[in-house]
């Protein structure tokens, strides 16, 4: 399927923020505005996914449920490097035979390692970064966060920056992507987080002096 | 040319067979395997179950973390056993993973019906396959049905399963079972509850919180344990009441003599 979906995320100072958008599509058809693609892992993990539409979900649930078989195993959580590499594991096993269809940013938060994003691409290539995307969103996403992004932002600073993103999709990208939804992974857990209000303006793209968005 | 004759080796020779009597004699020798483990006590509250067992001497050198009889299945279920521990690891660890798989499949949390009905199952495979013995082990197993009623679970080596309001599992049972008659009623509060299980324990062993494990599930929350201060604290004043009922006893026989 043609990667028009957009996630995106980026780390910060003590919490990693991860943003999708929020359509379901299928060739010209979309179904729904309000579909929530990233799933709480764990606690301190979350995982936003895109791809195939069955095997989306199916690898998301499957994940969540073999992580938390292995935190009754245990009786600790897996590290977010751990979880990381276990994914990616999967992913690679059934790379020859079966492959799973499925992008994904996966962010947790730990003791040791602080806050973290990695990327998992449907190839099974892993990368931890401060910053990343999928899609052909990534594409804007990718040069905005290479002018705008410092280590440590803020998380307003780092809303400030994810609604810029979404301004600059809706201005350059041809697939309109109205609606997004934005999880946040901290030592607190993993929680929703309303880009339009936390103390963040949407930038309007009716009124004309907004068009051009320009941040210094 | 000599003929050869090859023998097969194959998982089909039976262990578990039928006795004359009727009886299955390696669930038989299950059961009295059981009979030798530690203490194990269930008791149902009006809004918790209370899991305690009788934690074995360790040597010295010992570190008592890995010690531990009471297992957790799922957020909302746990599990003790009583008899060979070794076969609890392995019977928690295929509980463990139905539980996840049940997650997997209907995307919410399993009843504690469903995955005690399975253990029973599985211990009931155990004794009608070729090449296995039955597992050395009954458990208890705890957690809140759908809704939200506590139930505790009693599973044999034979493969059947039971509900109950308490119940003693191992060594000394008979006794502690006694006990439980005696004293738990219809409707118990949570904190009468544990005060009951640190008794009964105290029946059949050694006082002392280094003897006895006490852990507890209330709705909603996950498996607690009760801590070594809070269960020195309880062995001290359940001794005291003892004493001072034994003084009492004692002055009685003396004023009627």
């Amino acid at each position: 399927p043609p990667p028009m979906e957009c996630i995106f995320g980026l780390v910060g100072d003590g919490f990693t923020l991860l943003v999708a958008d929020a359509s379901a599509r299928r060739s010209v058809f979309l179904y729904k505005q309000d579909e929530d693609k990233i799933f709480p892992i764990d606690e301190h993990k979350a995982m936003a996914v895109t791809g195939e539409p069955g095997d989306t979900t199916l690898f998301a649930e499957l994940i969540q449920k073999n992580l938390a078989l292995c935190t009754l195993r245990v009786g600790v959580p897996r590290s977010p490097h751990a979880t990381a590499h276990f994914t990616r594991a999967i992913m690679a096993e059934n790379l020859r035979r079966s492959p799973y269809f499925v992008n994904l940013l996966l962010a947790g938060h730990d003791k040791d390692e602080g806050p973290s994003l990695y990327y998992l691409d449907y190839l099974a290539s892993l990368q931890k970064l401060n910053f990343a995307a999928h899609g052909y969103g990534a594409f804007f996403i990718l040069s905005l966060f290479d002018r705008y992004y410092r280590p440590g932002m803020s998380l307003p600073e780092a809303i400030k920056l994810a609604n810029l993103c979404i301004a600059q999709l809706r201005l350059r990208f041809v697939i309109s992507t109205p609606a997004f939804t934005a999880k946040v992974v901290d030592t607190d857990g993993v929680r929703m987080v309303d880009l339009k209000n936390e103390g963040v303006r949407m930038v309007d793209l009716k009124n004309e002096e907004e068009m051009v968005v320009v941040e210094e | 040319l000599k003929e050869q004759v090859y023998i097969q080796m194959s998982y089909d020779t039976a262990i578990t067979v039928f006795a004359p009597n009727g009886h299955l004699f390696q669930v038989d020798y299950a059961f009295e395997a059981v009979k030798r483990g530690a203490c194990t006590i269930g008791i149902k509250t009006n809004d918790s179950i209370i899991l305690a067992v009788e934690k074995k001497a360790i040597g010295k050198l010992q570190d008592p973390r890995a010690n531990t009889k009471i297992f957790q299945l799922d957020e909302h279920i746990s599990m003790s056993c009583a008899g060979l521990t070794a076969d609890a690891r392995v019977l928690a660890n295929i509980a463990r993973l139905e539980c996840q798989y049940y997650r997997f499949n209907y995307e919410e949390a399993p009843s504690v019906t469903y995955i005690a009905k399975n253990i029973a199952k599985i211990k009931q495979k155990y004794t009608q396959r070729g090449g296995v013995r039955p597992f050395g082990l009954s458990c208890l197993i705890i957690g809140f049905d759908q809704n939200g009623e506590p139930n505790l679970y009693l599973t044999e080596p034979s493969g059947s399963y039971s509900l109950w309001k308490a119940n003693a599992l191992g060594k000394n049972a008979k006794t502690v079972q006694e006990f439980l008659e005696k004293h738990v009623k219809d409707q118990i509060t949570h904190e009468e509850g544990i005060k009951l299980a640190v008794q009964a324990l105290l029946e059949v062993v050694e006082s002392g919180s280094n003897k006895v494990e006490i852990a507890y599930m209330k709705k909603g929350e996950t498996l607690s344990y009760l801590s070594e201060e809070k269960i020195d604290t309880l062995i001290s004043e359940i001794e005291s009441a003892q004493q001072a009922k034994q003084e009492n006893i004692d002055k009685m026989a003396q004023l009627s003599t």
